[in-house]
């Protein structure tokens, strides 16, 4: 069954040397439960192509379905409430928020949500992450690979349908990043979530079900 | 609900972190400077018009030529205001065969309700203060009436029909006046005594006064209410009317107190602008990921809005309580300056530094935070992507009415306001485009210099609009500070310039002309420097244009008040040095003769008249029309003979007129008053040493007040700096993290830093003297209508200190930037 599925998705826009096509006429079917990487060179469109199957962005031309309900026809807040439900990130530059502590951070997604057993969700989830003893570090206490497993812990917290990771080993040493790696593939299966994957990381890529090679904004 | 109680967890955890501390030092200092000044203004206002209360004896009174019944008495009691009597008329008091016609004053016990009456054994003799009223059956003469009449504690006085026994001489008492429109001397007596006097007949010229005094608001709450209830045989006596002096002191103060406390507000409004930008700018990745974890827009803005109204609550708390114990301190500070204490304040400036918080808060944080709001989710991906840019008059259009609202509210005033508005526009338009012109200029000399000054100035370039931003905020704190001590020093000078220690004290009227030269020699064989007598005659208007003054509706109380009454008049061909001329042109040689008049400014707004009216006077018994030739600016504080009308000389030679003057005299040598007294019998003496030590203190009171403002406005001027540094505080830190990584000494990136501040620095100076002369002189001149004098110092302090405070300001802000290892930096980042 289709979680999430692309038809004919463009983006253009606009620079000083003219008008930029970054996604070309791309379309994609993921079911659920399936993993998948998309690979390609630095500016083949890899990044832009997530933001936009996440509804971080909105296409040129062409829609995208996630999880039954049309992104393309929703407007901002829609496609907010749409990703608080269904959806998790995993970012190559964590974005915690510097303000909150580990807990507090893995803590809000479910707050957004309304969900009243916050605390104790997200306390499991990050032993799950094996971070129990760190819950009350602030990010710059932490090291890149302990925030980045908070970011992960996040990301899982609210059980999303899909989850979207954007080179989520990018900012971290080879060694760490295998294991936070395996830490995601480990919760995804635990989870059943599906999982999209950007990287340039062969071995990364390698792990997940199906490869998707983008080249100049295209799908080969 | 669920947004509500997440912003105020988000809040709670944001403040554990220190996030907010900028945001909340701004809006604390703002309001506690406003509350404080305000508090200040207050306490002082208070004392101001208790002062003004004791030249009335009372803070309002109602007077009438008739019986007046007990309706404003019983209103008064209802509001728990404090009330007396008075009635005052004319009669001979005689001492044997000796008599004087005297002004009889017939109080209440309550009476004075403001002020105290003086008392003595002798005439002229050293004052004490009385308790009470005359008891039944004694009066008190004054000094001079008791020296005409040879009279001494313990003569016997006729009176009408009864006999009085003198307990005790008047040597003053607190509603004498200054206006020395009553030349017969007084006596004040028990009311309960008047009837037995057998002089209240039908017919007689009595004046009758009702007396009240309360608190501030209550009394101005109850002036309202008398002047939509009182009859119209009845009026409110004003302290305009009894002494212009003490109310051209007040004014004066009170506008440069209104001018200081406006500065502070704008300074707050910048400092508050600048802590908002920052406070965005690090919130735009937090916005960014709530919105990708997917929070809606309104959920950002329900959270962004309701953290904005708890710091600004208890900020304004908290401000409100530090600027109640800074000016507590302050006062106690200047304790042993103040002549008397000061009350204690009221509430209201609380309000006001709500108020103000809110107009603040709302006009200059509330933009940018809803543009927070807009920020695209996308931002977590791609850092370069901020919120849409605002439309510029959503973006500006808040705080240019907030200002513009602040400015009104303080200054109340057409003129001033559209000068304050234009003023400050203007000057920003030329800070920026001066700014966007520095940034254009470094970039180009960036080649030319060492590598820290280059680091420096590429950065004034790189980041324009932060430059531009910053110098608009440098220049305007520093050009307001500078503005204030301009119009402060001129104040300062003026004020004591104003009342020298040889200020009149005493005041001569009703001297004889042909003992006029005679009058001026006894005085200066005594000591008295140069003594030069003037005519002076009562007169009562007719006509205005021909028309009757009865058949004219005059506005103003002020004005019917001008209209109905005697007043001196004067002819003079020479123009005082505290007098100007506004309008039309004084009297030349060959004006002598002509029928010209010349009116003070107040007489000539009041009246609503125009160069070239006629008015007819009525001059002891002969009638005169005079054009109205020019207007006249008088400084009544000078305490210098000054008149509503001078005529044109020449032209009431003829009338039978007296002369005047005013000297200084050391009033403790009573045997020389007591000699003048005995040989000019028939010239009125007023000693008016007690109504200048009213309006020295005034003046004493405001200055306090003055430098206390200042201390005030000098700390908001801080914080705009603080805040102004700090905006830019994490990109700084970020760069010299990557600068020291790439091998840059500390001192060099140190160097580099200060160099921008000091570019920054000097150059917001320059612009902000610039900006302070200018507005200095139109401040002096216009609104406190003082002589402005040109200050180099000005330039200097702009310059100099501008560029040195900017420098520290920044150092301060960015030491630990540099300090700061690289590496904990580039992780944070």
């Amino acid at each position: 069954m289709s979680v999430l599925k692309a038809e004919s998705l463009t983006k253009k826009v606009t620079s000083p040397e003219g008008m930029l096509t970054i996604v070309n006429d791309v379309s994609l079917d993921i079911a659920a439960g399936e993993s998948v990487a998309i690979v390609g060179a630095s500016g083949a469109g890899k990044s832009t192509l997530l933001a936009l199957l996440a509804g971080l962005d909105s296409p040129t031309s062409g829609r995208v379905t996630l999880a039954g309900a049309d992104l393309t026809a929703l407007d901002e807040d829609g496609r907010a409430r749409l990703r608080a439900e269904r959806v998790g990130f995993v970012f190559q530059s964590f974005h915690l928020v510097p303000s909150l502590t580990a807990l507090e951070n893995v803590m809000l997604p479910l707050e957004l949500a309304g969900r009243r057993d916050a605390r104790a969700a997200a306390q499991e989830t990050l032993g799950r992450v094996g971070l129990a003893q760190r819950t009350g570090h602030y990010p710059r206490q932490l090291s890149g690979g302990e925030q980045q497993r908070v970011a992960l812990a996040r990301a899982f917290v609210t059980r999303p349908a899909v989850l979207f990771a954007d080179e989520p080993t990018g900012n971290l040493d080879t060694n760490t990043g295998e294991k936070i790696v395996s830490l995601l593939f480990d919760l995804n299966s635990q989870s059943l979530t599906t999982l999209v994957l950007v990287t340039h990381d062969r071995a990364v890529a390698a792990r997940c079900g199906r490869l998707l090679q983008m080249d100049s904004g295209m799908l080969k | 609900m669920k947004a509500l109680a997440l912003a105020m967890r988000m809040l709670m955890r944001e403040w554990k972190s220190g996030e907010l501390g900028v945001l909340v030092l701004a809006i604390t200092v703002a309001v506690s400077a406003l509350t404080g000044v305000g508090f200040l203004v207050d306490r002082i206002g208070i004392a101001v018009d208790n002062q003004a209360g004791e030249v009335l004896a009372a803070d309002v009174v109602l007077e009438s030529g008739q019986v007046m019944d007990d309706k404003a008495v019983d209103e008064a009691k209802r509001r728990g205001l404090r009330t007396a009597r008075k009635t005052g008329l004319f009669s001979v008091v005689f001492n044997g065969d000796a008599s004087q016609l005297s002004s009889l004053r017939a109080v209440s016990a309550e009476y004075p309700l403001r002020g105290q009456v003086k008392l003595s054994d002798q005439p002229f003799g050293n004052p004490e203060f009385a308790t009470g009223i005359p008891a039944r059956g004694e009066v008190w003469p004054e000094s001079r009436l008791a020296a005409a009449l040879g009279a001494n504690v313990g003569t016997q006085l006729n009176i009408g029909a009864s006999t009085f026994r003198v307990s005790r001489i008047l040597i003053s008492r607190p509603d004498q006046g200054a206006t020395f429109l009553e030349l017969a001397p007084s006596l004040v007596m028990n009311e309960e005594d008047l009837p037995a006097t057998d002089l209240i007949q039908p017919g007689s010229r009595l004046r009758r006064a009702q007396l009240f005094a309360g608190e501030r608001s209550e009394i101005a709450d109850f002036k309202k209410w008398l002047e939509t209830n009182k009859k119209p045989n009845e009026e409110i006596e004003d302290v305009e009317d009894s002494a212009p002096q003490i109310k051209s002191a007040i004014d004066r103060s009170a506008r440069f107190l209104r001018i200081a406390s406006l500065v502070a507000v704008l300074l707050c409004a910048i400092a508050v602008a600048m802590a908002a930008r920052r406070y965005v700018q690090r919130h735009l990745d937090s916005v960014a990921l709530l919105k990708t974890l997917g929070a809606t827009r309104g959920f950002v803005l329900t959270v962004s809005l309701s953290q904005l109204v708890v710091i600004g609550l208890s900020a304004a708390i908290l401000g409100s309580l530090i600027g109640f114990v800074t000016q507590s301190w302050l006062v106690q500070l200047l304790s042993g300056w103040l002549r008397g204490d000061l009350p204690p304040p009221g509430l209201a400036p609380l309000g006001v530094g709500f108020l103000t918080a809110i107009a603040v808060l709302g006009g200059c944080a509330l933009p940018p935070l809803l543009q927070l709001s807009r920020t695209p989710a996308l931002r977590v991906l791609r850092r370069d992507v901020g919120p849409p840019p605002p439309m510029v008059i959503l973006a500006f259009g808040p705080a240019v009415l907030a200002i513009a609202f602040l400015i009104w509210w303080v200054m109340r005033d057409v003129k001033v306001f559209a000068a304050f508005t234009v003023g400050l526009a203007a000057f920003v338009l030329v800070v920026a485009v001066a700014g966007w012109l520095l940034v254009k200029l470094t970039t180009r000399l960036r080649g030319g210099v060492g590598v820290s000054w280059r680091y420096g100035i590429a950065n004034l370039g790189r980041r324009r609009t932060e430059s531009i931003v910053q110098l608009s905020a440098f220049a305007l704190g520093i050009m307001m500070l500078l503005v204030l001590t301009v119009v402060r020093n001129d104040l300062l000078g003026d004020w004591r310039r104003s009342l020298p220690a040889d200020t009149p004290n005493f005041f001569f009227i009703n001297i004889p002309s042909d003992e006029s030269r005679e009058f001026a020699t006894f005085l200066e064989e005594r000591g008295a420097e140069e003594v030069r007598v003037r005519p002076m005659v009562r007169a009562r208007m007719t006509h205005i244009n021909g028309k009757a003054v009865e058949d004219i509706q005059f506005e103003t109380q002020r004005g019917r008040g001008f209209a109905n009454r005697d007043q001196n008049i004067t002819w003079s061909g020479e123009l005082n040095r505290d007098n100007e001329i506004t309008a039309g042109k004084w009297f030349s040689a060959e004006d002598a003769g002509k029928p010209l008049v010349s009116v003070s400014t107040e007489y000539f707004e009041e009246l609503k008249l125009k160069l070239g009216d006629t008015l007819t006077f009525d001059v002891a018994g002969e009638t005169q029309t005079a054009a109205v030739s020019s207007v006249r600016k008088v400084k009544w504080d000078s305490f210098q003979p000054n008149f509503f009308l001078i005529f044109a000389p020449g032209l009431l030679d003829g009338t039978q007129g007296t002369y005047m003057t005013a000297v200084h005299m050391d009033a403790r040598n009573p045997k020389t008053i007591g000699d003048l007294v005995r040989r000019f019998p028939s010239v009125s003496v007023f000693n008016v040493d007690d109504l200048l030590a009213q309006v020295r203190s005034v003046i004493d009171k405001a200055l306090a007040a003055v430098q206390s403002v200042f201390l005030f406005t000098l700390m908001a001027g801080l914080v705009v700096l603080i805040a102004a540094v700090q905006a830019s505080r994490d990109e700084r830190r970020y760069e010299s993290a990557m600068l020291r990584t790439l091998g840059a000494r500390r001192g060099t990136v140190l160097k580099g830093l200060l160099s921008e501040f000091a570019m920054l620095g000097v150059l917001s100076g320059t612009l902000a003297a610039t900006g302070a002369s200018i507005a200095g002189m139109y401040i002096a001149r216009k609104v406190l209508q003082i002589p402005y004098e040109f200050d180099p110092w000005v330039w200097f302090y702009g310059l100099v200190g501008g560029g040195l405070l900017v420098c520290v300001a920044g150092w301060l802000a960015t030491r630990s930037v540099v300090n700061q290892p690289p590496l904990l930096t580039l992780r944070g980042a």
